[in-house]
C-alpha cells in the first residue's frame, strides 16, 4: 500500500513535469535570458538643450544639419517687425564618430564667428547602478570680422579673435517626463573689453525638459555666472542668459522654438556676452532646425542596398 | 522497494527523454517592414536576438524578443520605435505564446521540410491576440529552422501612426522570421 502510494505521488510529480505548458517554456527562456542593463535613452529630443549642449549625441554614423536662427529684439517694436528684420543665423554640420563621440563645426553671423567643438559621453545613466550621464564638451571660437583700425605700429593678433569653452554636462533623466542638466563651464575669452575683466568666466548652467507628449516637450535653460559677471561687451552691460523653448519631433526632424535674451549662438557669446535682458523685454525669437543622415550604415544594414537619403 | 526504484529509473528516464525533446535558440533573427507604399524611406529593423523554445512532443512553442533589440538603420528612427511607437521602457518585451497544430505531422527524425500552423498568443506593445500563422520547420539532424512570414496590423496592437508620419509608415507592418534551434 505504501508502496503504491509513493508511487502515484512520484507519478504525480511526474504528470504535472509532462504537462509543461507554453508558461513553463517561456520561464525557461527568462531563466537563462541573459541581464541586459541598457543605457537610459532620450534623456533629451537634440544635442542641444536650446543654446548650449545636451548630453545627447548623435550616433555613429549620423550627420545633422543644423539651421539655427535668433531673431532680432522683440522690443524694437514694429520699426523693426518686432525683430523678425535683424536676425543671426548658425549653419552647422555636426557628425557622430563613434557612438560616444561626436564634433561639429559651424558658422554664426553674430561676430562672423567660426567655431567648432567636439562632445565625449564619458558616463551612461543606466536603469539600475550608474545614474546620471556625464560628457565632456570643449570648443573653439574664431571672430572673422575684419581688424579695428589701429595706430600704426600695433598690430591686431589673430589670437585677439579666439574664444574656448569647457564644460561638463551632467544630466539624469528622472522618468518619463522629466530631465535635468547641469553644466559647470569655464569660458575663456582671449581679449575682453578692460583689462579690470579676468579672461575666464566661470558659470553654471542649468537646463531641463519637461515632455508634454510624445512629439512635444518644454525646455529651459539658464546659465548663471559665478565669476566676471560683471563683464561688459563692447561696453554694454551683460546679462546671464535664460531661454525658455519647446522641442517638437517630427519624423527625421526636431524644431526647437525658444524665447531667449540671447541673440550669440556660440558658448561664448551666449554665456558671457548676452546684453539683452528678460527684465527690459528685450527678448529673442528663434528656432533651430535639425535634420538628420545616416552616412555610416550601421553593421546589420551594410549589405542591403537601400539608399534612403 | 526494489519496484519502487525501479519505477524512479524508469519515471526519470521517461522525463529525461521529454526534455530531450526541446529545441532552443537565443539567436534567431526577426525582421519587420513597415514602409508605406509611397514612402520615401525605409521603415524597417532586424534583431538576431529571438530567444525561441519548440517542445517537439506537445508541440508547444515559444517566441520571445526584447524590443530595445531592433536595430534601425537610422539612429533617430529606432530612437522613435521605442520612445513613441512601442513604448519600450513600458513593454520591454515582445512574445509568442503558442502550439503547432499540426506537430504530428513533422517527423523530427527525419530530414526534410515540413509545412505546420502555429495558433497562439501573439503579445506586442502590452496588447495580445489571437494569431494563426503558417510557417515552416525544416529537420537536418538535430537542429531545426523554423521560418515564418505573416503580417500585423499596428492598430491591433494600439500603435498609434501620427499622422505626419502616414506617408511613411504604413498600418500594417510585414514579420518575418527564421529561428535555427538546437536540441536542448
Amino acid at each position: 500500500m505504501r508502496k503504491s502510494l509513493l508511487l502515484s505521488v512520484l507519478s504525480l510529480g511526474f504528470v504535472t513535469v509532462s504537462f509543461a505548458q507554453t508558461d513553463s517554456l517561456m520561464n525557461m527562456l527568462n531563466s537563462g535570458a541573459p541581464v541586459k542593463n541598457e543605457p537610459v535613452a532620450a534623456t533629451f529630443k537634440a544635442t542641444r538643450i536650446i543654446d548650449g549642449s545636451s548630453v545627447e549625441n548623435l550616433g555613429a554614423g549620423v550627420l545633422d544639419f543644423r539651421i539655427s536662427h535668433r531673431f532680432g529684439d522683440l522690443s524694437q517694436g514694429s520699426q523693426n517687425f518686432f525683430g523678425l528684420d535683424n536676425a543671426t543665423t548658425r549653419i552647422g554640420l555636426d557628425y557622430g564618430i563613434t557612438k560616444w563621440l561626436m564634433v561639429g563645426l559651424g558658422h554664426s553671423t553674430f561676430n562672423k564667428e567660426d567655431d567648432g567643438f567636439l562632445k565625449i559621453k564619458l558616463l551612461k545613466q543606466k536603469k539600475t547602478g550608474m545614474p546620471i550621464t556625464l560628457s565632456y564638451a570643449g570648443s573653439v571660437s574664431v571672430q572673422t570680422t575684419p581688424a579695428p583700425t589701429l595706430p600704426t605700429g600695433d598690430t591686431w593678433l589673430f589670437s585677439n579673435r579666439l574664444y574656448y569653452t569647457n564644460q561638463v554636462l551632467i544630466a539624469r533623466k528622472f522618468n518619463d517626463w522629466l530631465s535635468l542638466q547641469l553644466m559647470p563651464t569655464i569660458v575663456h575669452y582671449n581679449l575682453v573689453d578692460s583689462s579690470k575683466f579676468s579672461n575666464n568666466t566661470v558659470a553654471i548652467g542649468i537646463g531641463g525638459r519637461i515632455k508634454v507628449s510624445k512629439r512635444i516637450a518644454i525646455t529651459g535653460e539658464y546659465y548663471y555666472r559665478a565669476t566676471n559677471a560683471d563683464m561688459t561687451y563692447n561696453g554694454q552691460k551683460t546679462y546671464n542668459a535664460l531661454s525658455l523653448g519647446i522641442d517638437i519631433e517630427t519624423g527625421g526632424h526636431v524644431f526647437q522654438l525658444m524665447f531667449t535674451n540671447s541673440q550669440g549662438l556660440t558658448d561664448r557669446t551666449f554665456i558671457g556676452q548676452t546684453t539683452d535682458s528678460w527684465g527690459k523685454g528685450a527678448l529673442h525669437f528663434g528656432f533651430n532646425i535639425s535634420r538628420v543622415f545616416t552616412v555610416v550604415k550601421p553593421r546589420e544594414f551594410r549589405d542591403t542596398k537601400a539608399t534612403s537619403w | 522497494m526494489k519496484k519502487l526504484l525501479l519505477a524512479t529509473c524508469f519515471l526519470m528516464a521517461g522525463s529525461g527523454t521529454l526534455f530531450a525533446q526541446k529545441y532552443m535558440t537565443r539567436t534567431g533573427k526577426i525582421s519587420f517592414n513597415a514602409t508605406a507604399v509611397h514612402s520615401p524611406e525605409k521603415i524597417d529593423a532586424i534583431n538576431n536576438e529571438v530567444a525561441n523554445i519548440l517542445d517537439a512532443k506537445t508541440g508547444d512553442i515559444v517566441f520571445q524578443v526584447l524590443v530595445k533589440s531592433f536595430k534601425f538603420e537610422r539612429e533617430l528612427m529606432q530612437e522613435h520605435f521605442n520612445e513613441n511607437y512601442m513604448e519600450s521602457d513600458k513593454y520591454p518585451k515582445a512574445e509568442f505564446k503558442g502550439n503547432v497544430a499540426n506537430v504530428g505531422e513533422v517527423n523530427f527524425s527525419k530530414d526534410g521540410t515540413y509545412n505546420v500552423k502555429v495558433s497562439g498568443k501573439l503579445t506586442i506593445h502590452g496588447v495580445s491576440n489571437d494569431v494563426t500563422v503558417p510557417g515552416t520547420i525544416t529537420v537536418k539532424g538535430n537542429a531545426l529552422s523554423a521560418k515564418a512570414k505573416f503580417s500585423v496590423v499596428l492598430k491591433d496592437y494600439k500603435i498609434e501612426v501620427a499622422s505626419m508620419v502616414a506617408d511613411k509608415l504604413a498600418k500594417e507592418a510585414t514579420i518575418t522570421l527564421e529561428s535555427d534551434l538546437t536540441q536542448k
